[in-house]
């Protein structure tokens, strides 16, 4: 096996056994109920870690995520309940705002060298700033649009429902795996994340693909809090604080190297699974204190970036020695 | 156009940095189906032609022609369209993605908008095992050798470009067998026609596969010759610019004026770096170490300074057994090393004069006795004069500096922390002469001081000026130890050249 494959593997080892020891204590959590509820409890959370994929296996880092599914909540909640608009124009208008404010933040990154982190810090507040701007109280949103979405669903044999964004979620992961393994895109962000010198000197467009990482990023957090506005039915500017810690949780739990240059979109899948797992096994036990679930992540995320580091400290091939013959 | 015989040309390229002139009018032509040596010393020029030729530098004067008609090569990229591929010393390719990927990056075949994963393997394992490569094309490149790396990395330049390839020092860190396979594929590329740049520093690899050779000396075209038609010495005499008719012998005290041993190196070097040297030091004694670039000298020099630390062997200091496993070690010593690049390894080029004087001696004191800024301004106006450091003022960032002012600042350094043993790599280049002639008179000093030094110097005349004994090194291996009348350019000139087998006079 590929050693990149290995920590993929583990985490879908982990989910299966973690999964299989929770359904022996509650039988109940084997059920297309639950397993539907997964889906879209954890839409928004899972759409943002494939945009956060890309930024991490590039290399970089976007903390500007939560921040920005706050942003485009209450923006669409404004758009929609104080201005008029229909949900489908206020929807196009927040992906383009988020479009700007990637592409401003990748241009940033690229020209003035400025490491991603901080970059998408300062994003992050510009956001969240800008969010409790506009307004500090939660905006419901009653529109007969949201109704119709919230009610498409599946309904599964068990009396489970696949949400319209659940599958949504889905939609984009399988997207997302296509354009990192199968275009030239792709194959774009893992040469920065691999070596950005030899990246530019392959031929690489280090600046173009550097600001489309960043606007995929922002625009797939616009469409998370598009998703968590459907899922909460309002915006509020403080809404999603510290998702991006979640998704950069995931993403790292999925196998995706923080150094960047390996990863894979689906590992995050299995990533954001994993961490639904823990929050639905904390819901089902009902003594333990929500907080658990951080402890839980901690735990994880330690012990994969030990993991990540032992397989590929352990595989790397030995420098060939320049010694004479 | 004229009809050119050559596929790639330069014509009175001039390149100027500053007030540096670093290419001075070099004319430099390349035909198809040759591999073209380029050779010289550090600072000769090579770096920045080929940087020119590839587009990564624009020439102040003249022109790059490719066959015949005049290009303008934006950068790298841009020269590849026009049939010049490079490939470098340090692989440029990615270790995290597959062979396959590497040799297609950015010209992946696509189906449906969609990368075709199992024709590009397809293709990539047909273009590799034109290459004697026989592996998994899905694979990893990180998990190969470098010498596979550096195949593959060909395979991408030729694909790409397919007339001109220029191969940077691509032998640099791989071991015989793999050189023997890199050269296998360069003359089945010759064979096809290709038009090949060779740079390296190993002359044995030069004369076992270039067919003409071009050496460059200070900015200037030495000389562009045949292969055949010349002889390893000549070669080297062209490199240092050593007229091999001048033989005067210095005249020195014997060997046994020396006082007592103050340094014994016996068996002493380094797995993958230094084969294993004899060497001892009297006080009061001069040793130059002479050789081409890359064939040892300041691995040698690390080595004895504990930069890189020896693995093998033992020193005797006065007598006494002594292990120095890091810098520190050796400064407890009373030893002093002035590296070559000064800029990068030297200064702390923000720091001020006195600053950059007193760190090596607070260093050796410690933290707990701080040097207090009066005692600071004191040493280093000692040596300011001792050394005239041609300063505005000791406060003075050290990067404003000359080159040969801030060499005379980490002599300086060195000689506040008052060494038994101090080492200078290439402590006179590129600097004017004027701080030359006070470095040069700086070590005659000292040495009538007593103090032993190692001084490793690619200028001839200057370590026979000074030296009581000259070490030669080549590939990496100490070849001759030169004293009393051998101590002429000629004669190290001979020894840098010789093959092992040929007996050294």
């Amino acid at each position: 096996m590929k050693r990149s494959l290995r920590p993929l593997a583990a985490t879908a080892v982990i989910f299966i056994i973690a999964y299989a020891l929770s359904v022996l204590q509650f039988p109940s959590m084997l059920s297309t109920r639950v397993l539907g509820n997964f889906l879209t409890d954890n839409a928004f959370l899972g759409i943002a870690a494939v945009g956060m994929t890309f930024v991490i296996i590039s290399g970089g880092i976007d903390l500007s995520v939560g921040a920005v599914i706050g942003f485009t909540g209450v923006l669409v909640a404004v758009l929609i309940s104080w201005m008029g608009i229909h949900p489908l124009l206020a929807f196009a208008i927040a992906l383009g705002v988020a479009g700007l404010f990637g592409a401003a933040m990748g241009l940033t990154i690229h020209f003035l060298n400025v490491p991603s982190f901080i970059v998408t810090l300062a994003g992050m507040f510009l956001a969240r700033g800008g969010a409790s701007v506009i307004t500090q109280d939660s905006v419901p949103i009653n529109h007969d649009f949201y109704g119709t979405v919230t009610g498409l669903i599946i309904r599964l044999p068990g009396g489970g429902r696949l949400s319209f964004i659940g599958l949504l979620m889905i939609a984009i992961f399988i997207l997302g795996a296509l354009l990192a393994h199968r275009t030239r895109f792709g194959s774009y962000v893992y040469a920065l994340g691999g070596n950005e010198v030899s990246a530019s000197l392959m031929g690489v467009p280090v600046a173009r693909t550097t600001v489309q990482i960043y606007m995929l990023s922002s625009m797939l957090a616009a469409l998370a809090g598009i998703v968590f506005s459907f899922y909460t039915s309002a915006g509020y500017p403080l809404a999603a604080v510290g998702v991006e810690l979640d998704a950069i949780s995931a993403v790292v739990i999925g196998g995706t190297l923080l150094t960047g240059g390996y990863g894979f979109v689906l590992g995050t899948f299995v990533g954001v699974m994993l961490l639904g797992l823990v929050q639905t096994y904390i819901i089902f036990d009902g003594t333990l204190s929500s907080w658990w679930t951080k402890i839980v992540i901690g735990v994880l995320l330690f012990l994969f970036i030990v993991l990540q580091r032992v397989i590929f400290a352990a595989s790397t091939p030995g420098e060939k020695s320049p010694e004479k013959a | 156009m004229a009809n050119s015989p050559f596929v790639l040309e330069a014509r009175g390229v001039i390149k100027i940095f500053g007030n540096h002139t670093a290419l001075d009018a070099v004319d430099f032509g390349l035909k198809a189906g040759e591999v073209h040596a380029l050779l010289g010393e550090n600072g000769a020029g090579k770096s920045t032609l080929i940087k020119i030729l590839t587009g990564a530098y624009q020439p102040d004067g003249g022109g790059v022609f490719v066959q015949g008609e005049q290009v303008h090569l934006d950068n790298p990229l841009h020269a590849q369209t026009h049939g010049i591929g490079t490939v470098y010393q340090e692989v440029n390719l990615l270790p995290n993605r597959s062979v396959a990927e590497n040799l297609y990056l950015g010209h992946q075949p696509t189906r449906f908008g969609l990368v075709d994963h199992r024709k590009m393997e397809a293709n990539a394992k047909v273009l590799l095992q034109r290459y004697g490569l026989n592996l998994d094309p899905g694979s990893e490149l990180g998990t190969h050798s470098v010498a596979v790396q550096q195949i593959v990395a060909i395979a991408r330049a030729v694909e790409l470009s397919g007339k001109v390839l220029i191969l940077d020092e691509p032998t640099a860190s791989l071991d015989r067998n793999e050189v023997e396979r890199l050269f296998e594929v360069v003359r089945d590329l010759k064979s096809r026609g290709l038009a090949i740049i060779f740079i390296t520093h190993f002359l044995d690899q030069v004369f076992a596969i270039a067919d003409r050779v071009t050496v460059l000396r200070n900015g200037r075209l030495v000389e562009t010759r045949p292969l055949d038609s010349v002889s390893r010495t000549d070669v080297v005499r062209l490199m240092l610019g050593k007229d091999i008719a001048f033989s005067g012998a210095t005249d020195l005290e014997p060997e046994n004026a020396h006082s007592e041993v103050l340094l014994d190196f016996r068996d002493y070097g380094r797995k993958k770096s230094v084969q294993p040297f004899n060497l001892t030091v009297h006080k009061g004694e001069v040793i130059g170490i002479a050789g081409l670039l890359g064939s040892g000298r300041t691995e040698m020099a690390r080595i004895m300074f504990g930069a890189d630390p020896a693995d093998q062997g033992t020193l005797h200091i006065s007598g006494k057994p002594v292990s120095i496993r890091n810098t520190s070690d050796a400064i407890a010593q009373a030893f002093g090393f002035c590296p070559e690049d000064r800029k990068a390894e030297g200064i702390f080029g923000d720091l001020s004069v006195r600053e950059n004087i007193v760190i090596a001696l607070q260093g050796k004191l410690g933290w707990f006795r701080a040097l207090n800024r009066d005692e600071q301004l004191e040493i280093a106006g000692k040596f300011g004069e001792a050394m005239d450091i041609r300063a505005a003022s000791l406060d003075m960032p050290v990067k404003l500096l000359s080159g040969g002012n801030q060499q005379k600042v980490i002599l300086s350094r060195w000689l506040a922390t008052d060494p038994a043993f101090l080492i200078l790599d290439e402590p006179t280049r590129g600097i004017d002469v004027g701080a030359h002639a006070e470095i040069v008179r700086t070590i005659n000093r000292l040495r009538d001081d007593g103090m032993a030094m190692i001084v490793i110097s690619s200028e001839l005349d200057e370590v026979v000026a000074y030296s009581s004994r000259i070490v030669v090194m080549r590939d990496r291996e100490m070849v001759a130890e030169l004293r009393g009348k051998n101590i002429n350019p000629g004669v190290i000139v001979q020894a840098i050249a010789n093959h092992p087998d040929e007996a050294v006079a």
